[in-house]
């Protein structure tokens, strides 16, 4: 599975403002893609475009080298899932239904799950140790839980590119751990993930690939480790940060601390 | 990810809560033909029953029994029992669906406009003194146009769909409101005015074959439509992108929802009158018995909503020594029941 992005612009009105400026970056399958950059420069408006939300858009999207406009919402669902933030939901299906829903690009348009789905459903659940929820309501659980239930509802899906808007927001500390733990697994397992973060260390912890977008237009992209530098996250963020080796019997991790901005390295 | 909370928990038995309301629900069928100002015992309507059944497959049995009997029950009573269950099952799955559609639990049938559209319709019929078959066909074709304008108006406009089109609707409804006012204002005091006024009320009381074979397909389309489409509704109640993202022709799909909804909503109103608050409360005690999940929201509601109109139509007929429009007793029944679903947030 491949994603090439080349040269996309988009605005939302004819003579707007560039939400995306000539954006360009290549993704394979096994790529954990953090896209870091403020609020409001673009990155829900390039997963849109992406999903094929958004056809306003020059340049180009290739999905496996098939253009992106070419094909209709039920092909891009094949390739391409969805995980939003998880959000309190108006009906509290439970969740067992919510994953169901995953499939409906495999359900005839009248039709309705089968014990097939259903078995499917269970095992993408189980490979997320949430098979246990599954009679519970979606509202009933927790952040951590409702964001493994959407993921088990994207894996269902087929597609193997993976869209995740913010996956780690509004979790606890315990819960952004193991929910980020459990993409870096699906990405060794060849899936390719494209998800935004506002944390850096998240992107040094898990991702293999960073992209930095700042208005609109792509600042950075390459390794975590090297490319993610102390002055970069300056230029996207405005703030100061150090960002050090941090030595451990499991090898060496970058670790990003703010720092006060007359730079006496005193943390806050 | 709490694992020593996280239980196998067992769904309830929603087989047995069918059987329960499939069971009230044929009770309540045989009641209403016994209750009412005509007094008739169950064994005279069973042997009328049973002697009509019969004549259907031999036309040698001729109904000899007393003829105001055979009359109340066949002509006056069936045909009224029929209307009541198809406009309740009507208005709730059109209630659901909208619901569903709109990702908001407080929506009602008429929330684009149809009440609205087919309350003016009813009214310039009145006005034109056309007969109870003139005043059902263009109240339904109000209502159809002004789904349409609301629909027309939203897709013009910018901005997220659903919630211009909930704008739509009630700007639109607020037109065909004002045009009703003016026609009332216009309207001869003596006949029109009270027959407007009354129409607007809701009533089953003048319920004739002519009526239910008249909007009867129109329901059944509805209804068979929204009962296949019943998974894909609940990947509307998503939201927009979300259900994209899982491959559904959102707009295709909401643009159907709408015009079965519409269709049941106008048929059901055009002949009955307004009745409110039936749309918008069965699909929460649906809801609350049976989850969310519209592969059961569908079904449960054409029951539950037959169901509750014609127990309030019994009402409505037996309460008081005059009809009672069973508008009025909706919304006397309606308004506490969503008060205590507003106060314990909907939930269990």
């Amino acid at each position: 599975m491949s994603l090439e992005v080349s040269n996309l612009s988009f605005s939302y009105t004819r003579e707007g403002r560039l939400v995306l400026n000539d954006v360009s970056f290549n993704a394979k399958s096994g790529d954990l893609l953090a896209v870091l950059g403020p609020n409001g420069v673009g990155k829900s408006t390039l997963f849109r475009c992406i999903l094929g939300f958004l056809t306003g858009y020059s340049g180009q999207i290739r999905l496996n080298g098939i253009d992106l406009r070419k094909l209709d919402s039920r092909s891009i669902a094949r390739m391409v899932a969805y995980i939003p933030q998880s959000t309190y939901p108006v009906f509290n299906f439970a969740v067992l239904d919510l994953v169901l829903m995953g499939m409906t690009n495999q359900i005839r348009l009248l039709g309705e799950p089968k014990a097939e789905h259903v078995k499917k459903a269970l095992t993408a659940m189980n490979s997320l140790g949430i098979e246990k929820l599954k009679n519970a309501g979606y509202g009933e659980i927790s952040g951590g839980e409702r964001q493994l239930a959407l993921i088990a509802r994207a894996l269902v899906q087929d597609a193997k590119i993976l869209i995740m808007d913010e996956p780690t927001a509004n979790l606890d500390y315990g819960n952004q751990i193991r929910v980020m733990r459990r993409i870096r697994k699906l990405a060794d397992a060849g899936y390719l993930i494209i998800m935004s973060t506002h944390n850096p260390e998240h992107a040094f912890l898990y991702a293999n690939r960073v992209l930095v977008i700042k208005d609109g237009c792509v600042i950075a992209d390459g390794i975590p480790a090297t490319d993610l530098t102390a002055e970069l996250i300056r230029t996207v963020y405005g703030v100061e940060v150090h960002v050090d080796d941090y030595q451990n019997i499991s090898g060496v991790h970058k670790i990003c601390v703010p720092v006060d901005d007359d730079d006496s390295g005193q943390s806050y | 990810m709490t694992d020593d909370s996280a239980d196998d928990r067992v769904l309830p038995n929603y087989r047995l809560r069918y059987l329960i309301l499939l069971i009230v629900t044929v009770i309540c069928i045989f009641v209403s033909f016994v209750v009412g100002r005509f007094s008739l015992d169950i064994s005279t309507a069973a042997a009328l029953a049973y002697l009509k059944f019969l004549s259907f497959f031999d036309p040698d049995v001729i109904i000899t029994q007393n003829f105001a009997d055979y009359s109340v029950i066949f002509n006056i009573r069936f045909p009224r029992i029929v209307a009541a269950l198809l406009v309740g099952a009507a208005l709730s799955v059109a209630g659901a669906a909208y619901q569903g559609m709109f990702q908001n639990p407080l929506v009602s049938p008429d929330i684009l406009g149809a009440s609205a559209g087919a309350g003016f319709g009813a009214a310039v019929a009145i006005m034109l003194g056309l007969g109870s078959t003139g005043i059902m066909i263009v109240a339904f074709f109000g209502g159809l146009a002004a789904v349409g304008a609301a629909y027309g108006v939203s897709l013009l406009s910018k901005g997220p769909s659903t919630l211009s089109m909930v704008l739509a609707g009630i700007l639109v409804s607020s037109l065909f409101s004002a045009g009703l006012s003016y026609i009332k204002l216009v309207a001869d005091t003596t006949n029109e005015l009270p027959a407007i006024t009354y129409w607007l009320m809701g009533s089953l009381a003048s319920m004739t074959w002519m009526h239910v074979v008249y909007v009867l397909p129109v329901i059944f389309i509805g209804l068979i439509v929204l009962y296949l489409l019943k998974w894909r509704i609940n990947i509307l109640t998503l939201g927009e992108d979300e259900a994209r993202s899982l491959g559904v022709n959102t707009n295709l799909l909401r643009l159907t929802v709408i015009v079965c909804a519409t269709l049941l909503t106008a048929a059901a109103v055009s002949i009955t009158g307004v009745i409110g608050w039936v749309g918008l409360v069965i699909p929460h005690f649906s809801r609350m018995a049976f989850g969310c999940d519209y592969r059961r929201i569908i079904p449960v509601s054409v029951v539950m909503g037959a169901c509750f109109l014609l127990a309030v139509d019994d009402c409505a007929r037996t309460m008081a020594t005059i009809e009672v429009p069973i508008g009025i007793l909706t919304a006397f029944l309606g308004a506490p029941i969503f008060a205590y679903l507003l106060i314990t947030g909907g939930r269990k």
